[in-house]
């Protein structure tokens, strides 16, 4: 095995193309390393892409944020103006793991791992975020959604590199949640979660919704009826109820020792309701 | 012949070289190749922060970074706490409350708590508890853990 830490995209592109499927790209490494370590993969070459400089910065501007694959979810956390900007996007950021692990993790790397129950997918989904990805073709941008294709797989291409998350401006009066449910309060894997994200208009009125479900189906769940049900409403308990319905009859759960089918679509309305409501109110204090 | 990556790095204030194979973890090569056993292999898959050291001022797993990413970083680890005789507030606080039995989750605990203190002085219980919650301990307990870690705070807030 070698390890590698190329100071640019091409060079971290072009050993991916060489290595033909048998390098793996190291940003925070706590999903790479113990798989490698439990031997579920062996890669012939690492690829650590942290001294590539512009991936290690989030940097906002007239569009919004890019924030660069290797930046670690702490430093979300610590960025003032994406907390305050996308508050949901951050709150599942910073639920990942430890304070060890939020040291080193990344959202693309979470993205890029693809399980159902990645904490910072559904609320990157219900934002809208989209990944930019580079490759030996170029460049090219697709919704986040797009990415994982089922558990563990994704859609990029041999040679692709997720380069940044990118993040809209925040229109006024806008706001987003993430919540979870798990059995304990930290340093676990959502058993159901939900995400929403929605812009009012100026008389309170949904203008504009995205709903997103995690750990209920082989990837994360944008649920289109959902969004219907919250958008021209004051999210009132009518609407909640329905919105709750749409979201279990959207699960395509399995049971697993985590949760069984029932539960999780139970929970997936409870947390929807949760979420649209913090969502809600975070945009009416805008 | 390859005999290994050259690594050049700062622990404990000292400027450390060592050679490393590409999937050797930070934590083997502190313990097997630097002789510094104060980081613990508990689980090996960053879930019980026997291994925890800071790395460029941020707390880590030290299972889950290769050592050859030290290049050019700074480490602390539980050995650079002490200065010679006089233990670490933390260290001296741990052993006035007990607060360890077996010590192998130890040197994770105070490094970690080390990290929660430099970024919040005046931590609450409920902040000492969330920021230590990717610390194990299987025989203490945590409160203990938390009220040496209160005194201790008090104690550098003091002077």
């Amino acid at each position: 095995m070698r390890y590698i830490r190329p100071s640019s995209l091409e060079d971290a592109i072009g050993l991916l193309v060489e290595a033909s499927g048998k390098a793996a790209i190291l940003a925070g490494g706590s999903d790479l390393l113990v798989r490698m370590k439990g031997g579920f993969i062996e890669p012939e070459l690492i690829i650590d892409i942290k001294a590539i400089d512009a991936l290690r910065h989030i940097t906002e501007s007239e569009d919004g944020f890019v924030i660069g694959a290797a930046v670690p979810c702490a430093v979300l956390g610590e960025n003032a103006a994406l907390r305050r900007a996308w508050p949901g996007v951050v709150e599942g950021a910073n639920l990942i793991g430890s304070k060890q692990v939020q040291g080193r993790c990344t959202i693309v790397g979470n993205l890029c791992n693809a399980s159902p129950a990645a904490d910072s997918v559904p609320a990157l989904v219900a934002a809208g975020a989209k990944a930019l990805i580079r490759g030996p073709a170029g460049s090219r941008t697709i919704a986040v959604e797009m990415v994982p294709v089922g558990p563990g797989k994704t859609s990029l291409a041999p040679g692709e590199i997720i380069e940044a998350i990118l993040l809209d401006k925040r229109q006024p009066r806008s706001g987003d949640a993430y919540q979870r449910f798990t059995p304990r309060t930290e340093m676990d894997i959502a058993v159901v979660s939900a995400a929403v994200n929605l812009t009012l208009d100026d008389q309170g009125v949904v203008q504009s919704a995205r709903v997103a479900l995690g750990a209920v189906a082989p990837t994360v769940l944008l649920v289109e009826e959902a969004a219907e049900i919250l958008t021209g409403s004051r999210v009132d308990d009518k609407t909640l109820d329905r919105l709750a319905a749409a979201c279990s009859g959207a699960c395509r759960s399995i049971d697993d020792k985590r949760g069984t089918v029932e539960f999780r679509r139970k929970v997936a309305g409870v947390l929807a309701k949760r979420v649209a409501l913090a969502a809600y109110q975070r945009a009416g204090q805008k | 012949m390859m005999v290994g990556i050259a690594v050049s790095t700062n622990i404990n204030g000292d400027n450390a070289e060592f050679l490393c194979h590409a999937d050797e973890t930070l934590l083997d090569v502190l313990r097997d190749r630097l002789g510094l056993m104060g980081a613990k292999e508990g689980c090996g898959t960053g879930d019980c922060g026997a291994c925890s050291i800071i790395l460029d001022d941020r707390l880590v797993c030290s299972c889950l970074v290769l050592g050859a990413e030290a290049e050019g970083r700074r480490i602390e680890t539980v050995e650079g706490m002490a200065q010679g005789d006089q233990l670490h507030p933390l260290q001296q606080k741990f052993l006035e409350h007990a607060a360890l039995q077996c010590g192998i989750c130890t040197p994770g605990f105070l490094i970690a708590a080390k990290d929660l203190l430099a970024k919040n002085p005046d931590p609450t219980e409920e902040e000492i508890r969330f920021g230590l919650a990717g610390n194990l301990c299987r025989c203490t307990g945590y409160d203990k853990i938390v009220r040496a870690v209160q005194d201790a705070a008090g104690v550098m807030r003091g002077a």
